[in-house]
C-alpha cells in the first residue's frame, strides 16, 4: 500500500542553534533530492547508504538557500519505520519555514498533528505498552490544532473563506438541481455566467494564497500577553506600541472587558500583542469572562508583559499576577514612572527575577527599551514562537492550492465545451479544501441547500 | 389452538419492488422463499407516480439489472414511454425514466414470481417475527391468522403498510396505500426486539379522468424517438413501441391563493401529522409556503396506463381536504371541469433508523433478520427494489455461511445508497441523487454491466451467457482503445475538409484520431469516415470507446480518488468493538461508534460526529488489537 510523505519541523521555532526538517513516507527520499544538493558531484541522497550523513545544500531551482547536514535513514530501521530524511539546517524561522514549504512544494505534505508518532505505532516502532499514551498524544494534539487552527484565523479572512465557500456551494446547488430535475431547471447558456464568477471566485483565493505567504492570514507572531491590575495603564502600553489609538483609554478601572489583540512589526519579527482585561476578583459576570480570558491568554503566551503601576501601592491584584509570572518568559514595567511612585524596582525583585524596565506608556517614555529588550530575548533564543501558527499556514496554504487547482479545473472544463456536470465536481472540491481551513466538515450540506434553495419535485 | 405451520428457508414480508426482488433473487439461488403480502393483487404495485428511473434512479435500475434483478425486465415489458434523461450533459448523469403501465406492470411481476418454481405467494398480514429465547437469531414470524412459518431468515419490506394512516384534510383512515388493508401488528414486535422505529411521511397528488381534462391548453410532452431499453438483455428493437404522451401545464396565483386561504385544514399545518416528510418531493402546500416568490409550479398530466381513465398529476401531490382539492386542480389550466378519480393523500407510516443494520442490510441484533425498502426509511420504487435485491442475496449467503456481497461506494449507486443509510443520519426519506455519489464519473447507468455482472454472475444470478457477453464486450472495447490509439490523421484535404462540414476548427499539423474524438463537436462515430481500418462494432462497444476517450483525463483523475477511498474501505473493523473502551475518543465518537458499528475506517470516517483525530486514534487501537491478538 502507498503512504504518502508528511514533512514536519522537529525542532522549536526559534532564532537560534540549528533546526531540525524531518521529512517520512515512500517518496521521502526522491522529495528530498529534489530539494538537497550534495557537496559531491553528481551524487544524489537516492544513491546513499542508509544510516549515513550529508553534506549540501537546500536548493530552489538553481537557488542555493541554506548549507545543512542531511541524515538519510531508510525504513524499517528509522522512527516511522518508513524511509526518513532529516535536514539539519541553521535555525533561524525563517530559514526553517522556507525550507518547509520547499520541501511541500515538491510533493510531501504537511504532517497531522502527531501523525510522526502515530506511524511509528501503526508501522510497530513503538510497543504496545505505550499505545494508550500514542492515543493521547493524538488526540490532545489535535484538539489543540484545532483550537488554534480556527482561533489563529484572523476574523476577516475566516469571513472571505465563508463568503467564497457559500457562493460555490450555490453554484453546485443550483447545477445539481438542473440534473435532477432537468425538466424544471436549466442549464442554457449557465456556463458563460459560471465562467465569471468562477474567475472572480480564483482571484480572491489567489488573494488569500498570497497572504498565507506573507503570512498575514494568520495571526502570527511572538504571543504577547499584557496583564496588569485595572488601571495600570494596559491599554495605554497597547497604544504606544500600535502607534495609534486602538484600545479605550479611560481612568475608570476595568473599562478594558475583551481581550483587544494587535499586531506590529519589530525589525524582523512580528509580535501578537493581546491586551487582557485586569486580573482581579469581580463580581461583575461580563469582566469576569474577560478576568478567565485573562488566565486563559497567560497560559498560552510566549511572553507576558506586566503593567505595575507604581503610581499607587502594590495590592492582593499584584501579588496574584506575580504568582502567576514566576518561571514565565516575562518583562515587567514600572509604568507611569513620571508621577510620584510609591512602587520600586525592589518592591518587585523580591518577587521575580524577570528584567525590569521603568516606563511611562502614556506619554510614550521607555518604549524603545521594551522593544530592545523583546528583541534580544528573541534573537538569543530566550523566546520561541509556537509553530503551531506557522504549521497551520502551511496546511491553510497547501488546501488554498488545492482550492485554486480545482477552480482552474472548473475554467478549463468550460473552455473546453464540457458539460456541466463536469463543473460540480471540481467545485464540490473547492468547497471541501476552503472547509478545511475555517474547520467545517462538508456532510450534507449540498442536499440541504438544494431542498432550502430549489424547488424540486414530482 | 391448532394452527398451520410450515418451514421455508427464507421468508420475506412484503411483495412490493424491494420484496419482489429479495423473494426472486433467494429463490432464483435455490432456496426455499415465501413472500406474504397482504393482498395478491397488489404484487409489485406503483401507488404514486407512473414511471421507473429518471435522474439516478435510472442508474439504479440498470445496477439491479446487472446484478441479475428484474425491475429493469419489467419495465421493459410494460412501459408506455420512455425518455433519456440530461442527453445534452455528461454521460454520468444520462438517466433513463420510462412511464409505466402500472396495471401491467403488476401483473408482469405476479407472473414472473408465480413462475419461479421455488417461491410460494401467500396472502396473510405477518403480526409477529420469531426468534431464540435471547431475541437474538430469528427463527420464522407468524401471521395474524396464527400461522407459524420457520425459517432460517427474515426479510422485512413492509414499505409504507406498518401502522399506516392515510390523511385527505380532516379525514382520516388507517388504511395503506390505495385503501389495502394497513398492518398493525407488526411494529410492537418489532419494538419487542428493540428495534428503534421512526414514522415517516410521504404523498401522492390527485388522478384525473382523462375525459375530464382539456390537452388544449397543456404542451404535449413526447418520448424519444429511438427507445433505449433499460435492461442489458431486452434487444433494442423490441422496444420501439407506439408511445403514449405526457402533458405539462402549470399552476398560477389563483392556486395559490387558494392554497394559502386554506392551509388551517391541511393536516401537516394543522399539525395532525407527525411523520417527517421528504423535502425532495414537497406537497403543493409546501412549495407555496417555502418558495412564495414563485409565481407557479410545474405540472405534469400522466397517464397511468393504457387501459385505464386516470391520469397523475406530478408536482401536485396533496394532503387538502377533498373539497379544496377540487377548487385548486380547477384553476390549473386543462383542469377547469377536471373530475377527481382518486384524491390526493399523504401516507404515514412506520420505520427504522436504518442505522440498526449492516451494510449487509442485516440487523445488527437479530441473527438472521434483513430488511429493505422503504422500511428502511428510503423513498422510491428503485431505491426499494436494489435494497431488496441485497438484502435477498445477503440472506441467502448468511445461511450459506459466506461473506455478505456488500458494494462500496466506488462500485455503484446502491453501494452510495445503503452506505448512506447505513451510516449516516437521516431524517426524511431517503432518495437516489447524481450529487450523492463522489465518483459519479465511473459510476455511469452506460457501464453497469461492466462494473456488476461479475458479482451478479459468481452470486448465482446472472445467466452465464450474459457474463460471458460482458466479457466479450470488454474485450472489444479494449481491442478497439488499443487500435485507435495508434491511428494518426494527416493535415490532408480529406480530413480538412470533413472537418470544415462538421464545424471543427482545421488542422495546422497532423494529429492522432484520440485528439480529434476529444472535441465536443466531434465523436468516435463521427469520425467514422477518416477512420479507414475501423471495424463494426456493436453500438454498445462504441459508445463505451467514444466515453474513455472524451472523459479519459476526468476519469483518470476519479480513478486515484478511489485508489484512496478504497484503502480505508480495506481497513477492516471487527464487529465486537465497544468503543467505551477506546482510549482517548471524544465521547460524540463514542456514541456514534457504538450506535453505526462501522465495519471499516472508511465507513467510520464518513459517520458524522467522528473526526479525523478520532479516526487515527481507531487506526491505533486496531494495531494494539491486532498485536495483542498475535
Amino acid at each position: 500500500m502507498r503512504v504518502d510523505t508528511i514533512v514536519a519541523i522537529a525542532t522549536a521555532m526559534s532564532n537560534s542553534g540549528i533546526g531540525i526538517i524531518r521529512i517520512s513516507g515512500e517518496d521521502a527520499v526522491k522529495t528530498a533530492d529534489k530539494v538537497i544538493k550534495l557537496k559531491e558531484k553528481n551524487k544524489r541522497l537516492s544513491d546513499c547508504e542508509t544510516h549515513t550523513v550529508h553534506y549540501g545544500f537546500v536548493v530552489d531551482g538553481n537557488q542555493k538557500i541554506d548549507e545543512v547536514m542531511v541524515l538519510i535513514m531508510r525504513g524499517p530501521k528509522s522512527y516511522t519505520r518508513e524511509d526518513t530524511i532529516e535536514i539539519d539546517c541553521h535555525g533561524g524561522i525563517l530559514m526553517m519555514q522556507r525550507i518547509f514549504e520547499l520541501v511541500i512544494k515538491n510533493g510531501a505534505r504537511p504532517a497531522d498533528p502527531g501523525e510522526f508518532t502515530k506511524r511509528a505505532f501503526l508501522n510497530g516502532r513503538i510497543d504496545l505498552a505505550q499505545a494508550e499514551s500514542v492515543m493521547d498524544v493524538i488526540s490532545a494534539k489535535n484538539d489543540f490544532a484545532l483550537c488554534s487552527s480556527v482561533e489563529q484565523l484572523s476574523g476577516r479572512v475566516s469571513e472571505k473563506i465563508r463568503w467564497i465557500r457559500e457562493k460555490v456551494l450555490h453554484e453546485i446547488a443550483f447545477i445539481e438541481s438542473a440534473l435532477d430535475d432537468p425538466e424544471h431547471y436549466e442549464l442554457d447558456s449557465y456556463s458563460e455566467g459560471l465562467y465569471e464568477k468562477v474567475s472572480e471566485i480564483l482571484q480572491e483565493v489567489e488573494k488569500l494564497l498570497k497572504n498565507s505567504e506573507n503570512g498575514t492570514i494568520l495571526k502570527e507572531g511572538i504571543k504577547t500577553v499584557i496583564v496588569g491590575k485595572p488601571n495600570a495603564g494596559k491599554s495605554s502600553l497597547l497604544n504606544a506600541l500600535v502607534g495609534r489609538e486602538r484600545a479605550i483609554v479611560t481612568d475608570i478601572a476595568g473599562t478594558t472587558r475583551d481581550v483587544i489583540e494587535e499586531q506590529i512589526h519589530l525589525g524582523g519579527f512580528s509580535l501578537h500583542l493581546i491586551d487582557t482585561a485586569g486580573i482581579r476578583d469581580t463580581k461583575d459576570l461580563v469582566e469576569q469572562i474577560g478576568v478567565n480570558l485573562a488566565k486563559d491568554y497567560l497560559e498560552k503566551a510566549d511572553l507576558v508583559i506586566y503593567v505595575a503601576d507604581t503610581s499607587s501601592p502594590l495590592n492582593e491584584d499584584d501579588y496574584q499576577i506575580m504568582d502567576l509570572l514566576k518561571g514565565r518568559k516575562a518583562i515587567i514595567l514600572l509604568n507611569k514612572s513620571d508621577l510620584n511612585p510609591v512602587v520600586f524596582e525592589e518592591d518587585i525583585r523580591k518577587h521575580l527575577n524577570q528584567t525590569i524596565l521603568p516606563v511611562s506608556a502614556k506619554n510614550h517614555m521607555g518604549i524603545d527599551l521594551l522593544e530592545e529588550e523583546i528583541k534580544k530575548l528573541f534573537f538569543t533564543g530566550k523566546i520561541s514562537m509556537n509553530d503551531e501558527v506557522f504549521i497551520t499556514n502551511a496546511r491553510h496554504k497547501t488546501s488554498l492550492l488545492e482550492a485554486k487547482k480545482s477552480l482552474e479545473f472548473v475554467l478549463q472544463s468550460i473552455r473546453d465545451g464540457m458539460p456541466e456536470d463536469f463543473y460540480s465536481i471540481d467545485l464540490m472540491n473547492v468547497y471541501e479544501e476552503l472547509g478545511k481551513i475555517v474547520g467545517e466538515a462538508v456532510e450534507d450540506d449540498l442536499v440541504n441547500e438544494i431542498f432550502s434553495k430549489f424547488c424540486m419535485g414530482k | 389452538m391448532p394452527c398451520i405451520e410450515e418451514t421455508y428457508d427464507i421468508c420475506v414480508v412484503g411483495a412490493g419492488h424491494a420484496g419482489c426482488e429479495a423473494a426472486l433473487a433467494s429463490a432464483r439461488m435455490g432456496f426455499e422463499t415465501i413472500i406474504f403480502t397482504v393482498s395478491v393483487d397488489s404484487i409489485a404495485l406503483m401507488p404514486c407516480n407512473p414511471n421507473v428511473g429518471g435522474s439516478s434512479k435510472g442508474h439504479l435500475v440498470r445496477e439491479i439489472d446487472a446484478l441479475g434483478g428484474e425491475m429493469g425486465k419489467n419495465i421493459d415489458k410494460t412501459f408506455i414511454q420512455s425518455k433519456m434523461l440530461n442527453k445534452s450533459k455528461g454521460p454520468a448523469v444520462h438517466s433513463l425514466r420510462a412511464q409505466a403501465d402500472k396495471a401491467s406492470y403488476s401483473m408482469e411481476m405476479r407472473k414472473t414470481l408465480q413462475a419461479e418454481k421455488n417461491l410460494t405467494i401467500k396472502q396473510a398480514e405477518v403480526s409477529e417475527i420469531l426468534t431464540d429465547e435471547k431475541k437474538q437469531r430469528v427463527t420464522g414470524l407468524r401471521t395474524v391468522s396464527g400461522g407459524i412459518y420457520y425459517a432460517k431468515a427474515v426479510i422485512l419490506c413492509t414499505g409504507t403498510y406498518l401502522g399506516a394512516r392515510c390523511l385527505t384534510g380532516e379525514m382520516v383512515v388507517h388504511t395503506g396505500p390505495n385503501g389495502l388493508s394497513a398492518a398493525n401488528y407488526l411494529t410492537d414486535s418489532l419494538k419487542d426486539l428493540g428495534i428503534e422505529i421512526f414514522r415517516f411521511k410521504t404523498g401522492t397528488p390527485a388522478r384525473i379522468d382523462k375525459k375530464s381534462i382539456d390537452f388544449t391548453k397543456m404542451t404535449e410532452q413526447f418520448g424519444d424517438e429511438r427507445v433505449v431499453p433499460f435492461s442489458f438483455s431486452t434487444n433494442p428493437d423490441d422496444v420501439q413501441i407506439n408511445q403514449v404522451s405526457c402533458w405539462l401545464t402549470y399552476t398560477n396565483e389563483k392556486t395559490h391563493e387558494i392554497i394559502r386561504e386554506n392551509l388551517d385544514r391541511s393536516p401537516i399545518y394543522a399539525g395532525i401529522i407527525e411523520g417527517t416528510g421528504p423535502r425532495y418531493c414537497p406537497s403543493i402546500e409546501d412549495k407555496v409556503v417555502k418558495f412564495s416568490d414563485k409565481d407557479r409550479h410545474q405540472v405534469f398530466i400522466e397517464p397511468e396506463g393504457i387501459n385505464t381513465n386516470e391520469m397523475y398529476v406530478g408536482g401536485m401531490s396533496s394532503s387538502l381536504p377533498e373539497d379544496v382539492q377540487y377548487q385548486m386542480y380547477r384553476t390549473v389550466p386543462g383542469l377547469e371541469h377536471a373530475k377527481i378519480v382518486r384524491n390526493a393523500y399523504a401516507i404515514e407510516y412506520d420505520c427504522i433508523n436504518p442505522n440498526q443494520l449492516y451494510p449487509s442490510l442485516e440487523f445488527k441484533n437479530v441473527k438472521g433478520l434483513f430488511s429493505g425498502g422503504q422500511f428502511n426509511g428510503s423513498s422510491g420504487y428503485e431505491e426499494a427494489a436494489c435494497q431488496g435485491l441485497i438484502a435477498g442475496i445477503n440472506a441467502v449467503r448468511s445461511i450459506q455461511g459466506k461473506e455478505p456481497l456488500i458494494l462500496d461506494r466506488s462500485q455503484a449507486y446502491i453501494g452510495v445508497l445503503i452506505d448512506d443509510l447505513v451510516t449516516k443520519e437521516n431524517f426524511e426519506p431517503y432518495r437516489m441523487m447524481t450529487s450523492r455519489a463522489e465518483y459519479r464519473l465511473i459510476l455511469r447507468q452506460d457501464n453497469a454491466d461492466l462494473r456488476l455482472s461479475k458479482i451478479g454472475y459468481e452470486i448465482g444470478l446472472l445467466p452465464k451467457e450474459r457474463y460471458d457477453w460482458v466479457l466479450e464486450k470488454e474485450k472489444m472495447i479494449e481491442e478497439e482503445m488499443e487500435r485507435i490509439s495508434k491511428v494518426m490523421l494527416g493535415a490532408n484535404k480529406e480530413v480538412q475538409s470533413f472537418l470544415e462540414k462538421c464545424g471543427s476548427i482545421p488542422l495546422n499539423t497532423g494529429t492522432s484520431l484520440v485528439e480529434l474524438i476529444r472535441r465536443p463537436e466531434l465523436s468516435y462515430d463521427l469520425l467514422a469516415p477518416l477512420d479507414k481500418e475501423r471495424r463494426e462494432l456493436p453500438e454498445e462497444v462504441r459508445e463505451q470507446v467514444n466515453i474513455n476517450v472524451k472523459y479519459d483525463g476526468y476519469i483518470t483523475r476519479q480513478m486515484k480518488q478511489v485508489d484512496q477511498f478504497k484503502k480505508l474501505e480495506k481497513k477492516r473493523i471487527p464487529a465486537d468493538i465497544d468503543y467505551r473502551d477506546v482510549h482517548s475518543l471524544r465521547k460524540e465518537a463514542v456514541q456514534k461508534l457504538n450506535l453505526v458499528k462501522p465495519v471499516s475506517i472508511g465507513q467510520a470516517s464518513r459517520i458524522s460526529g467522528v473526526s479525523p483525530a478520532d479516526i487515527s486514534v481507531l487506526l491505533v487501537y486496531l494495531e494494539q488489537m491486532y498485536r495483542k491478538g498475535k
